[in-house]
């Protein structure tokens, strides 16, 4: 997931007669839901879109490393050490095979990447927050990997072919996970101290809301949802997503034995969904403006790594040529 | 020293320099100088951890006075531990991180390679296993060193001054003490000789492919480690690393 607010470059919708024969028979084809392929022809504002959305999706696995890197030295036993460990190791190949998918459109990893240091690119909000304890370790998996697979589990039928191959196996590990993570809350809170116990409802408490801005903006009115939705990037509305993960995650918070931030939540017999309130929006678009928590010093972490990374990625390639010339010299 | 003291103290010493070199391992995540690194890093330090508490396990059974494979990693105090000097040495840019990880690979290679033949069968499980893991790390580390010394004039300098930094910790590697002996006596652990040879003969040819010159035979080695005697960086691996089971002494799960 992890894609919260991308631009489309549309401002209303075409309709079919508007379109040219090529933008029909693409719109037919997803319509259709045969999947578009890189070879394929697509509306460049198609293609633009996707790049944003994967990068963001990229961008997000790798800078959420970092919330775990926090805790990955001081993990308090062997088993969960390595569990974070593996995790972390997932991320980077999320964010690796994401990049691979992204490039399949045209663009390049190094230049996305560089828009991203510059603050151009977005990356999911949620890593913006800070890891304060432990359970933060529990509650990332259990309610941002939970986030994540809501919205990843729709986006396996999204329409671009390779996004859609990448969602099937990110999704698999990130149930894993997801599970994972739970579990650590739920033995803290079955065999733990006072003070472990409170460490969970702490992290809860912190982690709530922004895991629930984490579907993006109410999309009533968006021309940007509304676009990606009509061309199969985006299959379900942030909101209905935002409420699926609601339904699904409080009989697992009220089995922990926690509650969550949120006087207004409750169950709606009517509806058959929960009720809940109203997000802090002024604080989500503080956030994905730059104005978090974390935002600086993810970023500059980020910066940092490959800015000074740089003479070993030089060297790496100054070999390589070494060794090609080599190579042809003896033969 | 009898055999048994000697074995669970070997032990110790295997878990502990697995330990520490994947913690510091574990310091670099998004900090990499590239995202496949990234990847590779996590990879090596989760099997030196998955090694570690293979070893611990094996060692906690050994010493049997009640604690456990985690009470091993994380509640013994650094002059407790006996971790080589060189695992504990700080991540000061790549061609460190890449030299303290081929140094190392060499002996653990090395190491586990005689040790996959040991007369102890669990030793010898243990070391089949982490073998092939070790395997891995050592080219991967070697193909560094030599991308890094042989790369740019840049890249040859960083890597040329990680060689010296480092060499006065390599010294321990092969320097076999009693314990070393009473393990090769018995045909559990190597024999220190051929293991010096094996590891000077491997560093210096990938240090010459990769056009880097190797400190002396006969230069001053600081060592220690094995008996618990520390730079002064582990004790700050150790309060990071032990933070939790220090500050929650009463908690039994996590």
């Amino acid at each position: 997931m992890y894609a919260q607010l991308v631009e489309t470059g549309a401002k209303r919708l075409k309709t079919l007669e508007e379109m040219s024969p090529e933008e029909r028979e693409f719109q037919e084809k997803v319509d259709a839901e045969t999947k578009i392929e890189p070879k394929n022809w697509m509306p460049e504002g198609y293609r633009k879109t996707l790049v944003r959305q994967i990068s963001q999706h990229a961008h997000s696995e790798v800078v959420g490393m970092l919330p775990e890197g926090n805790w990955v030295t001081r993990a308090p036993t062997l088993k969960r050490k390595l569990q974070l460990m593996a995790k972390i190791q997932d991320e980077a190949g999320h964010g690796l095979y994401l990049y691979s998918a992204m490039e399949t459109l045209g663009a390049d990893r190094d230049e996305e990447i560089e828009k991203l240091h510059q603050g151009k690119a977005k990356y999911s909000s949620i890593f913006n927050y800070p890891t304060l304890n432990w359970a933060d370790m529990g509650a990332v998996g259990w309610l941002v990997d939970g986030a994540a697979i809501v919205n990843q589990v729709v986006l396996q039928r999204t329409s671009y072919g390779p996004y859609s191959r990448a969602m099937v196996r990110i999704c698999k590990e990130e149930s894993f996970h997801q599970r994972q993570g739970y579990q650590i809350l739920l033995d803290m809170m079955r065999e733990g101290t006072e003070e472990q116990k409170a460490m969970v409802q702490d992290a809860i408490n912190r982690l709530w809301w922004p895991a629930l801005m984490m579907f993006g903006p109410h999309d009533d009115e968006s021309p940007n949802s509304q676009q990606s939705l009509a061309w199969k990037i985006k299959r379900k509305s942030n909101d209905e997503l935002r409420q699926m993960f609601i339904d699904q995650t409080i009989p697992q918070l009220e089995f922990l034995g926690c509650t969550a931030p949120d006087p207004d939540l409750k169950w709606n017999e009517e509806t058959g969904h929960y009720d809940f309130g109203e997000i802090n929006w002024q604080e989500f678009y503080d956030v994905l403006n730059g104005n978090g928590p974390c935002n600086r010093e993810r970023i500059n972490t980020r910066k940092k790594a490959i800015d000074e990374g740089a003479w070993v990625r030089e060297a790496a390639v100054a070999y390589a040529k070494k060794q090609k010339q080599r190579a042809q010299e003896a033969a | 020293m009898t055999e048994a003291e000697a074995l669970k103290e070997y032990l110790l010493r295997l878990a502990d320099s697995d330990m520490i070199l994947g913690q510091r391992l574990c310091e670099l995540c998004g900090k990499a100088p590239a995202l496949e690194e990234e990847m590779a890093l996590m990879n090596v330090a989760l099997d030196l951890v998955g090694q570690a508490r293979n070893w611990y396990e094996y060692a906690a059974e050994l010493i049997d006075d009640g604690r456990d494979a985690d009470k091993l990693a994380f509640r013994r105090d650094a002059h407790n531990y006996r971790n080589l000097l060189l695992t504990e040495q700080p991540n000061e840019g790549y061609a460190v991180t890449m030299g303290r990880q081929f140094f190392f690979d060499v002996w653990h290679y090395f190491t586990l390679k005689s040790l996959a033949g040991s007369s102890d069968e669990r030793i010898a499980g243990i070391a089949a296993k982490a073998l092939k893991e070790a395997t891995y790390h050592l080219r991967r580390s070697s193909e560094w060193v030599k991308r890094l010394g042989d790369g740019t004039d840049e890249s040859h300098q960083h890597m040329q001054d990680a060689v010296d930094i480092l060499w006065r910790f390599t010294g321990e590697l092969i320097t076999p003490d009693d314990t070393d002996r009473v393990m090769a006596e018995a045909g559990i652990g190597p024999d220190p000789d051929q293991l010096a040879k094996d590891w000077r003969g491997m560093v210096n040819e990938v240090l010459t492919q990769a056009t880097l010159t190797p400190g002396a035979e006969d230069a001053w080695m600081y060592m220690g480690g094995k008996h618990g005697e520390h730079t002064e960086h582990l004790g700050f691996i150790l309060a990071e690393m032990q933070f939790l089971q220090r500050a929650y002494p009463d908690a039994t799960t996590w």
